[in-house]
């Protein structure tokens, strides 16, 4: 099967099967999936920081 | 005593209450007067609460339920069920990724209100109780993960044990052994991080929701505390809020 260097990226970051992918600088170790879940939640944090809210009723 | 002796009961007694005794009626009025019902279930909020930062101590605790469902429909069906059928399957990836988004959702509410110093206004014991509910989760989803009953929780216990004997626990709390293990995550831990939710629910409640830094909160009616007589040697009120005492 031809090596396809986005599909095999993309399957990378979904595919939960098979051992995890780690990262190492030097004696911090992390598996990609941690790393692309925190780095998620950053982003999910800092959305909840800039995004405006809905108008709704009942607020004084 | 006489039944002519025995203290009247009914609406009149419930209505008045100084005049009834015994322990429940203490327990209801101290309970009333810490958490009257238009603080339980109040109609309003302040304005400051519409940020989508406030929305996620709430999907923190819709994802704790979406858990504790699918744990208890995996407690009825056995792991002879969630092992080898596709609906098994199905109830055990939602108990995992309940799991998943109830841990990334606290913490996300954690850093919220860290940085929102959460703890003022007299509300400390929020904060602590949403610390150790925090402590507890990691347990549960620890002792989760041992009893998954596959080689990955085969090796996070013979890794987990030489921890946990390294701090002397180990006899106590046997990584290797499955039915402590199982029943201190079905049994203990769920239950503990319930009822520090629900004490963290009603101290939300109580407390109020916590102001943005340097803005005071609505005016809302003071509570028991609030209104309780100033110090004598400091002309404060010791419980109050730190902006109320300027």
């Amino acid at each position: 099967m031809p090596v396809d260097p986005v599909h095999t990226a993309y399957a990378a970051a979904v595919n939960l099967n098979g051992p995890g992918h780690y990262l190492d600088w030097g004696v911090i170790q992390i598996s990609a999936a941690n790393l692309t879940v925190i780095a998620v939640m950053i982003v999910l944090f800092i959305l909840a920081l800039i995004l405006p809210f809905p108008k709704g009723r009942g607020r004084r | 005593m006489s039944a002519g002796e025995a203290t009247p009961i009914g609406p009149d007694a419930v209505g008045g209450q100084e005049s009834t005794g015994g322990w429940t009626s203490a327990l209801r009025r101290r309970a009333v007067r810490a958490l009257p019902p238009e603080k339980l279930l109040p109609d309003t909020q302040p304005a400051y609460m519409a940020s989508w930062i406030y929305v996620f101590g709430v999907l923190t605790l819709a994802a704790f339920l979406v858990a504790l469902a699918s744990g208890c429909v995996l407690a009825l069906k056995g792991p002879a069920w969630w092992h080898t059928s596709g609906v098994g399957h199905y109830v055990n990836s939602l108990h995992l990724w309940s799991v998943e988004l109830f841990m990334a959702f606290m913490v996300i509410h954690l850093w919220g209100k860290f940085f929102m110093a959460a703890w003022r206004g007299r509300r400390a014991l929020t904060w602590i109780t949403g610390a150790v509910t925090f402590l507890a989760s990691i347990g549960t989803a620890f002792t989760g993960y041992l009893i998954q009953q596959n080689f990955d929780s085969q090796w996070i216990a013979t890794q987990a044990k030489d921890g946990m004997n390294a701090v002397g626990s180990g006899a106590y709390f046997n990584v290797m052994n499955f039915g402590q293990m199982i029943m201190w995550h079905i049994v203990l831990l769920p239950a503990a991080v319930g009822i520090l939710i629900a004490a963290h629910l009603l101290l939300v409640r109580r407390r109020g929701i916590v102001p943005p830094i340097a803005r005071p909160a609505p005016d809302t009616p003071p509570s028991a505390a609030e209104t309780a007589p100033l110090d004598s040697a400091t002309g404060i009120r010791p419980d109050a809020e730190p902006e109320a005492r300027s």
